[in-house]
């Protein structure tokens, strides 16, 4: 059976180089996620999320700055609150909370990103795919 | 977590009723109360007009402005009818600029929470109204008015007044315990009250005794609270268990959703009605969310069958994203489905369940901040731990 697939969104100012940085020193991290740049974790809107289930992917994780670091001051902030509530709607409906991930990358951060991708990538796999329709 | 007023739901309640000051009785039943009341502040010029639920025609019945006195003797404000959360239609008159004459606008509690809510997310504004509410004993379902109403009116009013619940009621309505409104300038105290007969008034606010005075009314400090609203609390709670019941997380997932709305018709009829599902363009109505072609037939390669029309829980489950945290569990959502999704009721269930991670009750107060739309610095750990 294919790889579940994941969506990953990745601000542009820290996580997103993180994921450059693990590519650059060639650590190991799943083929299964596509990487979609955001310029921070406070763009991914709840839609965003599920409109990567709807078009597949069985799991999503969303990566930011750490607090304090937002290149917009707070966006991390309204992101954590907003995944939050998203992923408490998610375990209320029976649908699995882990499927959607946030967490935080800095712009070093290659190992800790190749890191959170294998846990996201194993966790996804032994859930299984997600049907949304 | 933290939790940004610190105050838990029961002490919300303690804490609203705490608010009435002062209270009259008027010997006539609620709605010829008010009509007398609203003309004597027409009769003022203390308010320019009147916003309320009246009667339209035979059978029929929907919110209505009305400036010529004359017209008063159409409204029923009490009648338990929803034809529209009120809290909607006032944010249509107000949202791009504030009403300029004073306007007296009745409405539940729930109608009146959404009304806050919408001006949080700047929908609405409330200069120079003044808010006439009730303690609410729920609404019947809107087919009820073609439909028998007269019938259940006298069953309504008698649980009504002794605190119960009636079974005719919305589900919604059921199990709502915040039916006490917070934010009103004048309560009138329906529940625990012979309501045939006599009607007390509780003002509960200082403007509410500023548009009162020079009317002919006594006021005196207000009496204790009615039993009949703890044991109407009491027996709303006991409802839960059958209103929310079926929505279980385990009973739910994937296939469970997919049997709930297997026979939704997609009409999105229930994010019209509902207060707080506001945008002018709904994202889900979107061109860019049909699916195409090309699309259509890469699902069908991969998943071997496709329902149509496409997008069903996308729908639902999107808009739950975008409501709970303001839903004020009012039931127009489900009363307007057409094939009898208990909409309300899942969304009733969830809505209570975030707003309890930040310690909010939507629409409780108008000065409060959505909590999706601020933030704690340290709160929320378990993300990124
Ligand atoms: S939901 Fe509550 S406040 Fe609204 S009509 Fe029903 S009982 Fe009244
Ligand atoms: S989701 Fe339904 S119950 Fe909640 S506010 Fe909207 S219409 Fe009312
Ligand atoms: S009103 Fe009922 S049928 Fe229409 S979209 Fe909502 S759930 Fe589906
Ligand atoms: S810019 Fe990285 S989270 Fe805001």
């Amino acid at each position: 059976m294919k790889e579940p697939t994941i969506v990953g969104f990745l601000c542009n100012w820290c996580s997103y180089e993180g994921a450059d940085r693990a590519g650059d020193a060639r650590l190991e991290y799943p083929a299964n996620i596509r990487t979609v740049r955001v310029m921070c974790s406070g763009r991914v809107e709840p839609e965003f999320v599920l409109h990567a289930f709807r078009e597949g992917a069985s799991g999503v994780l969303i990566l930011g700055c750490h607090p304090g670091d937002c290149h917009y001051k707070m966006g991390n902030y309204k992101a954590r609150r907003r995944i939050s509530l998203l992923k408490k709607t998610l375990e209320q409906l029976g649908i699995e909370p882990e499927r959607v991930r946030l967490d935080w990358v800095a712009a070093g951060e290659g190992e800790r990103f190749a890191k959170v991708a294998n846990e996201m990538a194993d966790t996804i796999k032994g859930l299984g795919p997600l049907e949304l329709s | 977590m933290h939790n940004a007023r610190g105050t838990t739901h029961e002490a919300y309640c303690v804490e609203r009723e705490a608010l009435s000051m002062k209270q009259f009785q008027v010997p006539r039943p609620p709605d010829d109360a008010l009509r007398d009341m609203l003309a004597s502040l027409m009769d003022k010029g203390k308010v320019g007009g009147v916003f309320a639920l009246a009667q339209t025609g035979e059978n029929s019945y929907s919110y209505a402005l009305i400036t010529d006195k004359k017209l008063l003797d159409h409204i029923v404000p009490t009648l338990p009818l929803m034809p529209a959360n009120a809290g909607k239609m006032v944010s249509r008159l107000t949202m791009l600029e504030p009403v300029k004459t004073p306007i007296a606008v009745i409405m539940r509690p729930c109608e009146l929470r959404a009304l806050f809510e919408l001006v949080k997310l700047e929908q609405a504004r409330l200069d120079n109204l003044l808010f006439i509410s009730y303690t609410c004993g729920g609404v019947l379902e809107m087919k009820t008015a073609k439909d028998g109403l007269q019938l259940k009116l006298e069953e309504y009013w008698k649980q009504v007044k002794t605190g119960g619940v009636s079974e005719d009621m919305r589900d919604s309505c059921r199990v709502c315990e915040n039916f006490v409104p917070t934010g009103a300038d004048i309560t009138l105290t329906l529940v625990g009250n012979d309501n045939g007969k006599q009607t007390t008034v509780q003002v509960n606010s200082e403007k509410g005794e500023e548009f009162l005075a020079g009317l002919s009314y006594e006021l005196t400090e207000a009496g204790p609270e009615l039993e009949a609203l703890d044991s109407m609390r009491k027996k709303r709670a006991e409802q839960k268990p059958d209103v929310f019941g079926q929505f279980a997380a385990e009973e739910l997932g994937m296939a469970g959703l997919t049997a709930l709305f297997g026979r939704c018709i997609g009409c999105h009829a229930c994010g019209r009605a509902c207060p707080v599902c506001y945008c002018s363009s709904c994202h889900f109505e979107a061109a860019e969310n049909e699916f195409d072609p090309s699309t259509l037939e890469t699902e069908l390669t991969n998943r071997g069958a496709l329902r149509l029309p496409t997008g069903t829980l996308y729908y639902q489950i999107g808009r739950l994203f975008h409501v709970s945290i303001s839903c004020v569990g009012c039931g127009m959502c489900s009363d307007v489905c057409p094939v009898d999704i208990p909409v309300a009721s899942l969304f009733a269930k969830l809505a209570g369940s975030v707003q309890g991670m930040f310690g909010y009750v939507s629409g409780r107060d108008a000065e409060e901040k959505i909590p999706t739309s601020t933030f704690e610095m340290e709160e929320l750990e378990e993300i990124g731990a």
